[in-house]
This record gives C-alpha cells, structure tokens and sequence, in this order.
C-alpha cells in the first residue's frame, strides 16, 4: 500500500472512525470469499497494477484509465462516510477519492445516459469466490451495480482509491471502488472495470439473486425492513469487545437525507428499496 | 491392561466435557478482549450456531452407532451430548438478545415473531429446553412413558435447525445444504420409528 497526497476532511471529523483493522479484516468481498475474514486472507497476491478502467456508453469522449490515471487524474480528498450495511451493522471509514461526477463530466454523457452501469473484474484465477461456488456465495460473476444518472452525479458520491491515508487493500477494493454512503454497503461495487453510461436500468447482481429482497435502489430505510433483518437500528463497529453497546437508530438515507432526499421526491419508497 | 465399560464411559464424558466446553470458554475469552475479528457479535453467534447444530447431529448418531457396534454403554453419554447441545442453543439465542440486539426486547420479539427463521428457530430453542428440563432423572421417572414421546421430538428439532440454517443465510447456501444432508441421513435410520409415529399421528 502506498500513502496517498489529499485534501483533509474537516467537515466529519466529529464522527468516531472505525480502526483501521477492523475496516480491513471485515470484509463482504465474496470473490475472495463469502466469510468476512476470508477476502483480507485471499486476497493478498491480488495484482492491481496494471488495470484498466473503461469509462463507455452513452457519452462523447469515451476513456480508458491507467493504474497511475486512478490516483493522479484528479485532486483527491478524504471523505469520511458512515458505512451502513444491509446486514444491520456500520462503520465509519476516511475515504480517499474523488467525485465520480468529476469522472463522468470527462466523458460528456449524451442525452439517452440515463443510468450508469459498474462493473467487477471477472478473474477467477486470481479471486478463488469466482471459481469455487462455496467460497463465491453462489452468486453470478462479475459483480454488477447500477445507479440512476442524477445518483451518479450527487458530490457525495465518491470514487475511492484509498482509505486510511494509503492505497486500498485488496479486499476493500483495490485498486478503485464507488461509495455511495446513502444507499446499503452492497451497491458500493469493488475492483472496477468499467463505468458504462447506459439508457435503461442495469440488472444489479443481488437483484437478479433475490428480487423481493435488494432493490435497485437500496437507499437505507429504517421503515423498511428487509426480510430477514430489521433495519430499524444498527451495531456501529467500533472498539471494544462484546460488552460494548453499539447499538443505535438507523437514520433515513443513513443521515444524509440533506443533502439527496430530493433525488426521490414523490417516489415510494417501499415500492422503490 | 483392560479397561471396564465404566471406566468407557467416564473417559468418553471427559472428552466431551473438554472439547465441548473449551472451545466455548476460549471464544469468549476472545470476544471479551477484541480478539475476535472486527464483528465479536456475529462470531458468537455462528460460533455456537453452528455448534449447537453440530452437538444434535451428535447425539443423534449415537444410538444407531451403539445399535451397529452393539456397543450398549454408548447410550450412556447421550445425556451429556443433549445437555451441550443445549447450552450451545441457549448461548446462541443470548448472544442475539444481549450482545446483537443489546437487550432491545421489543426488538427481539418482533424480530422473533416477524422474522420466519428466528420463529423456528425459536420453536426448536422451546422444544429443546424442555427435553433439557426434563433430563433430570427424577423427572424422567415421574414421566414414565410419556419421557419417550416427548423426546421423539428431538426429531422435529432437528428437522426446525436445518430449515432454520438453510433461511438464514444470503446465498451461501452450500453448508447448509450440506447439513440438511447429514440430517436427513439420521432421520433416515430412524425411518421405521418416524412412520409409525406418522401412522399415529393421522390415524
């Protein structure tokens, strides 16, 4: 891993961070492993450089990204975002990265991008969840997400090359991973490959497994409830062993109704999760 | 030097207390002091999940091994084996309610009622805490021959934990596959016993 030069973030340092080794050994990364601990030790010869990020679609000026490109194309800053999943427990992690709004406006998007489609290096030699079912959860390879195009260009949503100051880990999703801290930990796609402009909504790969269960939204909603977890409170992942009470409320949108509540104006959002 | 059958069974006992107990004393040595990867919570509870399943699949086994070997005094540890299982299913459902939960009650019964995984698992927990109960020797002698029936249910329990573990998962659901396998396979040695019980129960 090497460090990083970015600009501090000082509007967030009030939140308590996650240490940095429980950011990094508490992972859901089923391509190298479907068990949390498992994609911080299966992940470790994971080649990062060289990569290639195509950025495509519907757009003017379509691009393709080197390994130096993800770190030197843009002034990078730390974002220190809550991290809420699913499965009812959060963090807090300082990102590094730039706004993948920035990265978009460098492709001109035309008049049919209305969606923006990620996805996943598919390499099974090197991510053992890809070639063996157990380890890979059973899901379809490679990883796929979406997001509307208005979601894609709100500023918090970042682009990340780094956290804690250095490069990403392997298993955080090196060497270029999105985050978009209103919206469930799954939606945040790891190990990019291509960003592709497109007119109609992507299939998203935990939609396609469990439609009744992940939407193509997924923003988090105390109100409602996934199947199997209530999402009315979370465990905030911090220190401390198995007395500490970490339990607290889960806020709409994970806090950040401010500043993209109105992305979903007049929208149920029961129907829409 | 020959060993009696006594002797059998007190080294066998020794040998489930030590790798029973252990390895749950040693897990929340770990998950008091943070040694336990980022979430201690969620160790905990697949730890004794999965352990408890482990435990039932066990105790299960032991009457058809004891039938096959004709080793009688087999069934002597049987008991033991239940009674982990049980304390196993009781330091699950604490682990949720305590430390996952954190002793939200109105939480843990909605979660109880609306979730159908944690209901079975639930009915199974129930069940399993009266057949625990009710190993007390002097209650088993009061109960005569309804004990047997009652016990049967361990039947029904086991059946409730695989579906249990089967819901419970995202999308890995091999291993649990697999273990509705093994359960399968030890109802399948009690075939003739379970269609009598049907035969009893829908005539």
């Amino acid at each position: 891993l090497e460090p990083l030069t970015y600009q501090a973030d000082n509007n967030n340092a009030k939140l308590i961070l996650t240490p940095e080794t429980k950011v990094t050994t508490h992972n859901n990364f089923y391509e190298f492993g479907a068990q949390k601990h498992q994609p911080a030790e299966l992940s470790q010869g994971f080649q990062v450089n060289p990569w290639q990020l195509t950025i495509s679609g519907e757009c003017d000026k379509p691009i393709t990204l080197d390994y130096d490109d993800l770190t030197t194309m843009f002034t990078l800053e730390e974002r220190i975002y809550r991290l809420r999943c699913v499965e009812a427990w959060s963090m807090v992690v300082p990102w590094i990265g730039f706004s993948l709004a920035d990265l978009l406006r460098k492709v001109s998007p035309n008049s049919n991008a209305k969606y923006v489609r990620f996805e996943s290096l598919h390499d099974p030699e090197q991510m053992p969840g890809q070639q063996n079912r157990r380890l890979g959860g059973g899901i379809n390879y490679p990883y796929v997400e979406g997001l509307r195009l208005d979601e894609a260009m709100n500023p918090l949503t970042l682009m990340s090359v780094g956290l804690y100051g250095k490069t990403l880990p392997p298993q955080n999703g090196a060497p270029i991973r999105l985050v978009v801290p209103w919206k469930y930990g799954f939606k945040s796609i790891k190990s990019i490959v291509s960003i592709k402009l497109v007119s109609q909504p992507p299939k998203t790969t935990w939609q396609q497994l469990a439609p009744q269960e992940y939407g193509f939204y997924a923003n988090v909603n105390p109100e409602h409830d996934h199947p199997r977890w209530s999402q009315a409170s979370e465990r905030r992942i911090t220190t401390g062993g198995l007395f500490s009470r970490n339990r607290i409320e889960t806020l709409p949108f994970n806090g950040y109704g401010e500043q993209v509540a109105h992305l979903y104006k007049g929208m149920n959002l029961r129907k829409n999760y | 030097m020959k060993i009696s059958i006594k002797q059998k069974v007190l080294l066998l006992k020794l040998l489930i207390h030590i790798s029973a107990f252990l390895p749950l004393a040693y897990l929340y040595y770990q998950a008091l002091n943070d040694q336990l990867g980022a979430d201690p919570v969620q160790r905990v509870i697949h730890f004794t999940g999965i352990g408890a399943f482990n435990l039932l699949l066990l105790t299960l086994t032991v009457s058809p091994l004891a039938k096959y070997f004709k080793r009688g005094y087999l069934l002597q540890v049987r008991r033991l084996l239940g009674l982990y299982t049980f304390f196993y299913a009781l330091f699950h459902v604490l682990n949720f309610l305590a430390f996952d939960l954190q002793f939200a009650w109105g939480l843990f019964i909605g979660e109880v009622v609306k979730r159908p995984y944690i209901s079975i698992g639930m009915v199974a927990f129930l069940l399993l805490s009266a057949l625990a109960i009710t190993s007390l020797n002097s209650i088993k002698r009061k109960m005569g021959r309804s004990w047997q029936s009652l016990h049967n249910f361990s039947y029904l329990i086991l059946t409730l934990i695989a579906v249990h573990f089967y819901w419970s998962v995202k999308s890995e659901i091999l291993v649990p596959l697999f273990y509705g396998l093994l359960s399968f396979i030890i109802l399948l040695f009690r075939y003739k016993k379970l269609q009598q019980l049907f035969m009893r129960l829908f005539s």
